[in-house]
């Protein structure tokens, strides 16, 4: 049960997943095979349902799901409480880490493992290090956590607890969004280093090439109106920056791209972030 | 409604001449006093409807012992929990049984001794200095049946390093008790003071009154802790006067009784003075914790800063109701007043009422008030990193109160005091 006992060979499977918030449905049949040691990216437009996806696997009561399942070595996760499905070595990076007032990092840290069972005795020293390594310094580390951090802080110290709860699957929702340069490749070679020497599996859903360049991923998922259309190796990341999302597709003879409910008066293809560029990189 | 509280009972209390004479005007007073009621401001939301003074009688003279006839030994638990002190004052019922101080202090005027038995002159004067022109009920029910009660001077330039502790234990089927503390600081002193208290689960009414000196360039800080047991009910009413350039930190810590009341006022009457009002206050079962505050400016470039933090649990209520004012001569002033509360189950709520009352020019005032349930995204951030929603909910709960509990004076209670929270919420828990 410990997360990270990684040694052996560990499957997530996500199949004919579907999900409503509101009645609505988001998730429209999502179906992903995703390894220990394996890195998967995930990308699609604003609003195609992937943070939907992300928090629906982690169990948060927004979403309700109503298909499908989720598996961890063939034990369902769906049904089980959001804390259980993490001591079944399921870690979420989340798009908004939420502010914790008055509750530092190594309490949540300190609590996660002690409700495994196994809070290692140098735990302040190994949070110390991974703090280092992704330059959280230390007054970040006695605040509260999250709590008036940057939009880039958030996501370093998110990377700070993935390293240090060291997780079988990691799903990283948009870990790069708001790092500088120097953070981003410091955040990406972590999970890079965690993926292959501690064998995690990521599913980084990402807008951007620049964190592809440095977790080069085993797969790329293209995700469209609530479901993966199209799976490849890293060079449909490639082809992405090509042709954006519409000319995936059209040439797929798909018609719609996300899975926002219609406003009354407007047409949900106005909206100006699709069809654009999705690797018009702020940083580059 | 005052059956058991006559002239005569208060006359048989004995003590020094002055304090006779104190309690005869107040008596003389209470045959006039009006009974409040919900309907007045002040006592919104309050449960003082339920109050039956005839319940209660004050206790004997021959019950209190003879004043100077000091019979406990010392602080027991509470004078160890709060670590090195530099003088304790033990008070039973409102009597003082116990001082000591450090003859260093002694020597240089310091004083920690009882109201009744203090040789001082000074007590005489300054008692009432803060309180007597209190329009509270409970107040002249107070003066007029004060039997004693602790007294903390700290002369002028002098600083004490260590806490003073004031201990009050309140015990005894319908009775009745007025424990009051005085702190006086002279200019320039310097001293910290925890006043604390307890009973046992005895429907005890403890009308208390603490006054709070604080001369030019003086600086006190002070905690109240006050751990009574589930069938007490307490009215406190705490006033404070604050000189020029004089700094006061008062703060409160409430987790017991049955219906339990803190009045605390700060008049900052003299230019630059400050302070910093504090409490955090937990309720759980049937509790009603009751607060009003005063943070009031009387003075230019004064500043007060107040920060009251409460969880209420089970059918459990809490009232904050406040008042920020700043009185015309009060140029310059900042003020702000913030209280947030946490309603942990459905059956419990939370009153919060910050009020403004501004008649100054070139002034900076903010104030805040939240009411709600623990949020939703805490509790599933946490649980995302296999933190059950148990343990969840209770470091939300203590973090939450965490920029209180880091602030209070007497570090070496802290650790308990936030113990008592995780049990109440635990035993609460068991509940559900
Ligand atoms: N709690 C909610 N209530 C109502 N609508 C929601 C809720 N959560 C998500 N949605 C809607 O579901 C759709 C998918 O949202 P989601 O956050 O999953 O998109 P996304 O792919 O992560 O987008 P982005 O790239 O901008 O992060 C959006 O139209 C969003 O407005
Ligand atoms: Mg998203």
């Amino acid at each position: 049960m410990t997360a990270s006992s990684n040694g052996a060979d560990h499957v997530l499977r996500i199949s004919d997943l579907h999900a409503t918030v509101s009645r609505h449905e988001i998730l429209r049949g999502v179906d992903l095979e995703v390894r220990t040691g394996e890195v998967h990216a995930l990308m699609g437009p604003n609003g195609s349902g992937k943070s939907t996806l992300s928090h629906a696997l982690m169990g948060s009561g927004e979403y309700e799901v109503t298909r499908g399942s989720v598996t961890i070595d063939g034990e369902e996760l769906l049904g089980l409480p959001t804390w259980q499905r993490a001591h079944h070595g399921l870690f979420l990076a989340m798009q908004y880490p939420v502010e914790v007032p008055g509750v530092p990092l190594e309490s949540v840290v300190g609590a996660a493992l002690e409700a495994r069972g196994a809070v290692p005795a140098d735990l302040h020293e190994r949070i110390a290090a991974e703090a280092r390594a992704v330059g959280v310094p230390d007054a970040l580390l006695r605040r509260g956590v999250n709590t008036e951090f940057s939009g880039g802080e958030k996501k370093r110290a998110e990377t700070v607890q993935l390293a240090v709860l060291e997780p079988r699957f990691a799903v990283l929702d948009e870990i790069d969004s708001g790092l500088d340069v120097d953070a981003l490749r410091d955040v990406a070679r972590r999970v890079y280093a965690l993926a292959k020497d501690r064998q995690v599996g990521v599913l980084a859903i990402t807008h951007y090439a620049r964190l592809l360049a440095e977790l080069r991923p085993d797969r790329v998922h293209v995700f469209l109106a609530g479901r993966i259309v199209k799976s490849g190796g890293p060079e449909l990341a490639d082809e992405l920056e090509r042709t954006g999302y519409e000319g995936i597709a059209a040439e797929l003879g798909i018609d719609e791209l996300t899975v926002g409910r219609p406003a009354a008066d407007a047409d949900p293809f106005g909206d100006p972030t699709i069809g654009s560029n999705p690797f018009a990189d702020p940083l580059a | 409604m005052t059956a058991a509280f006559t002239a005569d009972a208060a006359r048989a209390l004995g003590g020094p001449e002055w304090l006779a004479r104190r309690r005869e005007v107040a008596v003389e007073r209470l045959a006039d006093v009006v009974w409040p009621t919900p309907s007045e401001e002040i006592w919104r939301y309050s449960r003082i409807d339920r109050l039956d003074l005839g319940r209660y009688r004050p206790f004997a003279a021959e019950e209190l012992g003879a004043p100077g006839d000091e019979r406990a030994p010392g602080g027991g638990p509470w004078a160890a929990e709060a670590g090195k002190h530099a003088g304790m004052i033990v008070v039973r019922d409102g009597r003082v049984v116990h001082h000591e101080l450090d003859p260093a202090l002694e020597a240089k005027g310091v004083r920690a001794c009882g109201i009744a038995t203090c040789e001082d002159d000074l007590v005489s004067t300054l008692i009432g200095r803060a309180s007597s022109r209190s329009e509270d009920a409970f107040t002249v029910l107070h003066d007029a049946f004060l039997a004693g009660g602790a007294f903390v001077h700290v002369p002028a330039g002098v600083v004490v390093e260590n806490p003073i502790l004031v201990l009050h234990w309140c015990e005894g089927d319908g009775r009745a008790s007025f424990p009051h503390t005085l702190v006086s600081l002279g200019e320039g002193a310097e001293a910290t003071v925890l006043d604390r208290f307890g009973s046992p689960d005895t429907d005890h009414l403890v009308d208390a009154v603490t006054e709070l000196l604080v001369e030019d360039n003086a600086h006190l800080r002070y905690l109240t802790v006050q751990e009574h047991g589930s069938r007490t009910w307490h009215l406190g009413f705490q006033r404070a006067h604050v000189g020029r350039d004089a700094t006061l930190r008062t703060s409160a810590v409430a987790l017991g009784g049955d219906y339990a009341r803190l009045r605390s006022e700060a008049l900052l009457t003299g230019q630059g003075a400050e302070s910093d009002q504090l409490a955090v206050y937990f309720g759980d079962g049937e509790q009603m914790l009751d607060f009003r505050t005063l943070q009031d400016h009387d003075a230019p470039n004064t500043r007060s800063d107040l920060l009251f933090k409460g969880a209420v649990e089970d059918t459990a209520r809490s009232v904050y109701s406040g008042l920020v004012h700043l009185r015309p001569p009060a140029k310059k002033a900042n003020a702000s007043q913030t209280n947030r509360n946490l309603v942990l189950t459905e059956g419990a709520s939370a009153e919060s009422i910050p009020n403004l009352e501004i008649e100054a020019n070139d002034v900076r005032c903010s104030h805040a008030s939240t009411v709600g349930p623990i949020d939703d995204e805490q509790l599933y951030y946490l649980e995302s990193r296999g933190i059950p929603p148990e343990e969840a909910e209770r470091l939300i709960v203590l973090g939450f109160f965490d920029d209180v509990f880091e602030r209070l004076p007497v570090g070496a209670l802290t650790r308990g005091l936030r113990r008592s929270v995780v049990d109440k919420l635990e035993h609460a828990r068991a509940r559900r």
